[in-house]
């Protein structure tokens, strides 16, 4: 078994401790908070390591494993930071059959990540979403809030250059 | 209490409201399976294979469904049965379906489920799997989850009884999965070794690291004089692996099959029980009479000592310094007995045949080698001695009944009750009673301490003292119990605290009962009484009264608590973090 641990190092600073700590202290007693701690936590990191889970763990006398439970079941919970550049490849339905799987393959294999991770140096990050809204220009895929269409496989290396 | 009336099977069946019609089929004798169903813990409703049919066609599952007044239920309609057995069908196509080497053939749930149905083709809905890797990080067990069918047992366990909680669902639908957070491997949480989820497993998912083979090697090795010594609770459950009723004695059998397995002595760990008893009572009669910590709390179950290294370690100073039974008599027999037999130490093997996964962590602990030699070289669960019974093709049932060999055979009936929750309590005020009054007890019993209770207590007038004591099993009693001691809400001189529920005779490492009968059977309750039968058939019931133990001091230790003693029987503890800091 090996420990799932982001590929990018944890970097939370005192002052974003302080700030979930006090949050925590806010909320701890209410029924039913350990859901809006999470989410403030998310705020507040971007994401939630083990490092923030382990300290709500801690401060909300609640088994870690309860805490990742609820982390991995909800989509909305992200266990991995995301990059200076988000991407995000749509895989609704119009663009799948225009090849997106294959598209969302090969950014893949160029970063060296999957779907849902952050390279190392923390400037990409890859997300699957569906349907953008841009079905006439599948396959299409947005970083940060520039949106790409009609793409083929052999565009990717000069579009991801563009951010080096 | 209000009743209800409905017909099951068209039979007319009166049950208290509230009953789920599981429970009322159960009181009409009608047997419906369950699977992922336990009593109290896990009533969730997940795996549906108790569906039954009601009156208007609809197909419920009947452990979570409250029976209604007039109701009309069917348990075995043709679309009752397709039902269950395509359900089984499904499960099968996510399993990992190596039946004939799997530990648990032939007593799998799953298995058993899938032939009553009638499965005929298990790889009927065969398709995508899911994949895992089998989790060897922890010193007692395995997690195998390919074999794992996400009935959440072994996560109610380890949460309601034990409140310990590392283990729980990761992901979601297809990707879900039972494990500890951020997928770390069992080794690296804060698992207390206990192996109560592995004693609820209907399959072959959960089970022990199994030490049979090595133990087999010894035995065959000419070179080493292997030594067997068997727990209280064990021959209060052996039985059941051997088709024997719950609750039946085997301690004769036990040590017949030992013998014909090769061991080159038999000893009982109710010997080691006993010796517990003499430090035990002497180091609380000194920590009541010096003004010691107070109040001290037994340190023979692992689980438990492990589960307050980690969620009480301030209260490291109340536990008992003593060892457990089994590594007190393992370095005993490493020491006296290697002496007074002529043996190197270096060339005797203890093996401790325990009703507990912990103590195969127990034995690698610091401190558990009082002779330089670890005290205790293999422990094997009750399961893993019945497996090598099986192997040794010995039949169980057929043998006679034999005794154990001396001198670390002989024992009091206060060893033997060890193995039931207020066992020890009972035993240690047995002694500690006439040391303090210099009188003999009319009545060896303090039945206010037995009994399956999660928390009992009682007080004593002992010799003009007032002493109050306590006992727990079950950790998330012991959890609430110390809270309240913590609190000052109560006060005790001694207590006794058991990881299992009812204590060592539903250790996680007895015989597994399949589901439908622990939710209908008492079976701590049924082993404990076989313990307290043979205690109550002893001559001599006191500890002290133990001839072999009074030569023991007199010829080697010296009295209890002596530096000797010390040195062989007693151990410390470490504080250990709830949640690991990983780099």
């Amino acid at each position: 078994m090996a420990l799932k641990k982001p590929s990018v190092p944890f970097s939370g600073t005192a002052e974003q401790e302080a700030q979930l700590r006090q949050v925590i202290a806010e909320l701890k007693d209410e029924p039913g908070s350990l859901m809006p701690i999470m989410q403030k936590a998310q705020d507040i990191y971007g994401y939630l390591p083990i490092e923030v889970q382990t300290i709500i763990a801690e401060e909300t006398d609640t088994p870690l494993e309860r805490i990742y439970g609820i982390a991995t079941f909800y989509a909305q919970f992200a266990l991995e930071p995301k990059g200076k550049y988000q991407i995000s490849v749509c895989l609704g339905t119009a663009c799948y059959v225009k090849g997106a799987a294959q598209i969302l393959e090969k950014i893949e294999n160029d970063l060296g990540i999957k779907s849902g991770q952050c390279t190392s140096d923390g400037k990409f990050s890859i997300d699957a979403c569906r349907c953008i809204g841009a079905c006439g220009l599948a396959p299409v895929m947005m970083i940060n809030d520039e949106v790409y269409g009609r793409l083929t496989p052999d565009d990717i290396p000069g579009i991801l250059a563009k951010y080096e | 209490m209000e009743n209800i009336n409905l017909k099951i099977n068209g039979i007319d069946v009166t049950v208290p409201k509230g009953s789920t019609i599981l429970e009322a089929a159960r009181l009409a004798n009608i047997e419906i399976p369950t699977l992922c169903f336990l009593k109290d813990i896990n009533e969730i409703g997940a795996c549906r294979v108790c569906v039954v049919e009601l009156g208007n066609g609809r197909i419920v599952t009947s452990c979570v469904y409250p029976a209604e007044e007039g109701m009309e239920v069917f348990t075995n309609t043709p679309r009752v049965m397709e039902s269950r057995k395509t359900t089984v069908e499904l499960l099968l196509s996510n399993h990992n379906r190596t039946c004939l080497s799997c530990i648990r053939s032939g007593h799998c749930e799953l298995q058993t489920l899938a032939k009553e149905l009638g499965v005929e083709d298990e790889g009927l809905y065969d398709g995508l799997k899911t994949v895992s890797e089998p989790d060897f990080s922890a010193a007692h067990m395995v997690r195998d989850n390919s074999k794992c069918i996400l009935c959440r047992r072994c996560v109610a366990v380890c949460d309601a009884y034990q409140s310990v909680s590392v283990i729980g669902a990761n992901n979601r639908g297809f990707d879900t999965c039972i494990g500890s957070p951020f997928e770390m491997g069992l080794g690296d949480t804060a698992c207390i070794n206990c192996g109560q989820c592995i004693a609820v497993c209907p399959v072959g998912a959960l089970y022990e690291k199994d030490a049979t083979e090595e133990v087999f090697k010894a035995i065959a090795d000419s070179e080493k004089h292997v030594v067997v010594q068997t727990a209280p609770a064990v021959r209060a459950a052996l039985g059941e692996e051997f088709g024997l009723p719950i609750g039946t004695d085997v301690e004769g059998k036990m040590a017949a099959s030992l013998r014909r397995l090769g061991f080159d002595a038999v000893f009982d760990t109710n010997f080691g029980a006993d010796l517990t008893i003499m430090e035990e009572a002497n180091e609380l009669i000194e920590r009541v009479q010096n003004g010691g910590v107070l109040p001290m709390i037994t340190s023979c179950s692992p689980g438990w000592v492990r589960f307050c290294e980690t969620y009480f370690p301030d209260m490291l100073d109340n536990l008992s310094s003593c060892k457990s039974p089994q590594t007190m008599q393992g370095a005993i027999i490493k020491s006296y007995y290697a002496e007074k037999k002529g043996i190197d130490s270096k060339d005797i093997v203890v093996v401790s045949v325990m009703p507990c996964t912990a103590k195969k962590f127990e034995i690698k602990r610091d401190h558990e080698d009082g002779t330089g030699y670890p005290d205790v070289d293999h422990v094997i669960t009750t399961r893993e001695l019945a497996r090598m019974i099986r192997k040794g093709r010995i039949n169980f049932t057929t043998l006679p009944n034999e005794s154990f060999d001396n001198p670390l055979g002989e024992s009091t009936g206060a060893g033997v009750i060890f193995g039931a929750t207020g066992g020890v309590m009972e035993a240690a005020l047995r002694t500690a009673v006439e040391k303090l009054t210099g009188e003999t007890l009319d009545r060896p019993e303090f039945t206010e301490v037995r009994g399956m209770a999660g928390i009992k207590e009682a007080s004593y007038n002992v010799g003009g003292m007032d002493v109050s004591v306590a006992v727990a099993s079950g950790l998330a009693n012991a959890r609430k119990l110390l809270n309240m001691v913590k609190n000052g809400e109560k006060n005790y001189t001694f207590i006794e605290i058991m990881a299992c529920p009812g204590g060592c005779i539903n250790g996680g490492g007895q015989p597994q009962q399949p589901g439908y009968v622990r939710n209908t059977v008492d079976i701590p309750a049924l082993r404990a009484s076989a313990l307290y039968k043979n205690d109550e058939a002893k001559t001599l019931r006191k500890s002290h009264e133990n001839p072999e133990i009074q030569k023991l001091y007199s010829e080697y230790l010296g009295e209890p608590g002596s530096h000797k003693a010390h040195k062989l029987l007693h151990t410390e503890y470490v504080k250990r973090p709830v949640n690991k800091r990983f780099e």
